[in-house]
């Protein structure tokens, strides 16, 4: 079985996957949105590489160590909360100041788009954690066609 | 107008649905509930858009495109099992 067609598409859904989960994780914090929906969106897209082809390639695709990501990601997230309590403020509390940028316009910056990229980068350790362990726990065995 | 254009579709794309749905409970074959389940996808994002358009917003449009996405990789991953019993390969070939 060759499967040019779904290994073609699969290239461009890639990208398309990808973009829009940085579309969702950079809006998150006041619109629809959110770190979680878009670490899921990059594991979908991680999923998809490993369907297509195989989970060597697939974990490829983010070359970090998964317990490295899931240890970055808490401590982001965590240190966002505490962060707070430095100024004096409860346990994540989050500030946003406006602000301008060349290209860009007026941007909003938000303490919680960095909460966010924490989440982020959980969900997608343990995502690729996951489709390691997968692949390598029932490689061999047989499904029901066979 | 739009709003009784969008009532009509909704109610043909409801109807849609139940057919979908009476596939899946009666289908022979597996293949036959899975590209079922595939149509009633379709069906639920085509909801989703006429209903934005009903409402007269944007804010619906983004979950229908993330079903759109990942209903693709559900179907992938069935279409795999049935084919070759496993769904991820630590090597290909």
């Amino acid at each position: 079985m060759n499967p040019l067609i779904l290994r073609t598409s699969v290239r461009i859904h890639l990208y398309l996957l990808t973009l829009f989960s940085f579309y969702l994780l950079i809006r998150g914090h006041n619109e629809p949105g959110g770190g979680f929906i878009a670490g899921l969106l990059t594991a979908s897209a991680m999923v998809l590489q490993a369907l297509a082809f195989d989970a060597r390639y697939a974990s490829s695709l983010v070359p970090v160590r998964e317990q490295t990501l899931i240890g970055l990601g808490l401590l982001l997230a965590v240190g966002t909360g505490v962060a707070s309590m430095l100024f004096g403020r409860p346990f994540l509390d989050h500030v946003f100041h406006h602000t301008f940028l060349p290209f860009l316009g007026e941007v909003e910056l938000a303490s919680a788009v960095v909460f966010d990229i924490g989440v982020y980068l959980v969900v997608v350790g343990v995502a690729k954690w996951t489709i390691l362990t997968v692949a390598t726990g029932r490689a061999g065995q047989s499904g029901p066609g066979s | 107008m739009i709003q009784w254009a969008a009532d009509v579709s909704m109610l043909v794309i409801g109807v849609s649905l139940l057919l979908s749905l009476w596939r899946v409970l009666i289908g022979p074959s597996v293949p036959d509930r899975m590209a079922a389940l595939d149509a009633a996808t379709a069906n639920v994002i085509a909801g989703i858009v006429v209903f934005a358009i009903r409402d007269d917003t944007l804010d619906y449009i983004d979950s229908a495109l993330v079903i759109a996405l990942l209903s693709f990789v559900g179907t992938v991953a069935v279409a795999k099992f049935l084919a070759k019993g496993v769904i991820i390969e630590r090597d290909s070939d």
